[in-house]
């Protein structure tokens, strides 16, 4: 069984997830860094969601060892998933009051996490009367209020339309420079590109086992400078990504010669 | 008011059609009264009819109460283990299956020979059991799993997730079943009160056996307007605070 590297905010060491009638998922090895934004990319079916509930502690492997620090943990779906019977408030509120947070307290501290995505305005809304980029806010406001030191994302932003979601990569980069100390952020995509403009770097798994087959940095520093996508090195990192996710996705022999 | 016209409209004829073809046709009023011989009996029996209705419309919500207290009860306390669920839903599927008519005489004799208003409640209350039990159970199990994962990842209490989680989740099923179970309850009722038969219990099904032994057509037909009418208002009431309920939640 691997160690974990000592002051990661979070790492698997050989863990294997054994389903029924099914290959397999890992063995994974995999250091988060604090502070650090980590992208898992690869093909539907490769585990990236399996990863994530692993890191939330939401599932426990067959083999391996998943090691967390003391620091809470935030998590974001592909659905805001909010209730809907509650206004924004007392969703962001919610992970403070079933710890027994006093409500007051907790409220308080909801509408400061409303206002840091820009939501401060609508703490009574329902969220059938918010639009999915502000329900999505929402729910990053949920993940953030307990003010984790790890943020786990599950491609949070494929449901938005293309402006609504370079806003919230925006936001989420500014959010997380304003922490200190700044809280690890693994994030789930399929999107080479905003795996590169987003994170660090990006981890590629495997189509059929999840095992991690690359790790590619991400050129340059975050939060990006405007304008960053029209640059060469960002370019070429989306190839360079493109190319490692292919070779990482079981293909089809198409048109192959008998 | 435009949603009503249409289907007043459509009453008005076919009791016109109706009174029209019984006086041109001399047909019998033991066999088919007009419609005004039956406004006649209306008026005439209003006093007794309306505390009829009142006394089977308090038996049908009796029973209701008791289905939900039960139905619900076992459906929160079954929802805490599978096991628990997969032995009792078959038997609240039998229980469903069975007709109210074969079970009504068992009733009778169990709960209602001294006390028939009690055996009409219970048989009652059988037939609305399923539908709240089934609804409760369903709706606590139906909460978005990706809450359910939150409210994992948050630590909650098993009450935590019951009240702040289940319980809303499963509101609209819970009306739902309400809804099905009222207009249940009243067949309920119904069916107890013709089969005991004995006029121990004044509601409307025994002013209607009682009509019909005395060949009374006009009186049996104003004793099943007023349960029709009673129907309608029953669901009219659930739906409205069905539909309260559902503004408050989403």
């Amino acid at each position: 069984m691997a160690e974990a590297a000592a002051g990661a905010a979070a790492s698997l060491g050989g863990v294997l997830v054994r389903y029924p009638g099914r290959a397999p998922l890992g063995p994974v090895d995999l250091d988060i860094a604090p502070g650090e934004i980590t992208a898992l990319v690869g093909a539907s079916g490769a585990g990236k969601s399996t990863l994530l509930r692993l890191l939330a502690g939401l599932e426990t492997p067959s083999e391996g060892v998943i090691s967390r620090g003391d620091g809470r943990t935030g998590l974001v779906f592909q659905a805001p998933t909010l209730m809907p019977w509650a206004d924004a408030l007392a969703n962001v509120a919610l992970p403070l009051e079933l710890a027994g947070l006093a409500r007051p307290m907790a409220r308080g501290r909801a509408a400061e996490a409303l206002a840091a995505v820009g939501l401060g305005d609508r703490p009574d809304a329902r969220p059938r009367q918010l639009s999915g980029g502000m329900a999505m806010r929402v729910a990053l406001a949920r993940a953030l209020v307990t003010e984790p030191d790890l943020l786990l994302l599950d491609e949070p932003f494929a449901a938005l339309d293309s402006v609504t979601r370079r806003r919230l990569i925006e936001d989420l980069h500014r959010l997380w420079a304003a922490r200190s100390p700044r809280p690890a952020i693994v994030f789930v995509t399929h999107d080479v590109e905003e795996a590169v403009y987003l994170a660090d770097r990006a981890v590629v798994l495997n189509g059929d086992s999840g095992r991690v087959v690359a790790t590619l940095a991400s050129p340059g520093a975050l939060p990006r400078p405007t304008g960053w996508r029209a640059e060469a090195a960002y370019r070429s990192a989306v190839e360079a990504l493109a190319a490692a996710l292919v070779d990482a996705m079981p293909a089809p022999a198409v048109g192959a010669a008998a | 008011m435009s949603r009503l016209l249409p289907p007043a409209l459509l009453a008005v004829l076919i009791l016109a059609g109706w009174e029209l073809a019984c006086r041109a046709l001399h047909v019998p009023p033991w066999f088919l009264p007009p419609p005004s011989a039956v406004a006649a009996a209306l008026v005439a029996r209003a006093p007794l009819l309306a505390a009829s209705a009142a006394a089977t419309f308090w038996m049908a919500l009796q029973a209701l109460a008791v289905a939900a207290l039960l139905g619900g009860g076992l459906a929160l306390a079954v929802s805490l283990s599978r096991p628990a669920e997969q032995a009792v839903r078959p038997l609240a599927v039998a229980l469903q299956v069975t007709p109210v008519v074969a079970i009504a005489p068992l009733v009778m004799i169990w709960a209602g020979l001294d006390h028939a208003d009690r055996a009409v409640v219970a048989l009652a209350a059988t037939v609305a059991f399923f539908p709240l039990f089934s609804g409760v159970l369903t709706g606590l199990r139906s909460a978005d799993p990706d809450l359910e994962r939150l409210f994992d990842l948050y630590g909650a209490s098993p009450v935590q997730r019951l009240v702040r989680l289940r319980l809303p989740s499963a509101l609209p099923f819970m009306l739902e079943g309400l809804r099905v179970a009222a207009g249940l309850a009243v067949i309920g009722a119904v069916v107890a009160e013709f089969v005991s038969g004995s006029g121990a219990t004044q509601g409307l099904a025994w002013r209607l056996l009682e009509a019909g032994n005395r060949l009374r057509t006009a009186d049996m037909l104003a004793a099943l307007a007023w349960l029709m009418i009673m129907g309608l208002m029953l669901n009219a009431a659930v739906g409205a605070l069905d539909r309260a309920v559902r503004r408050r939640l989403s």
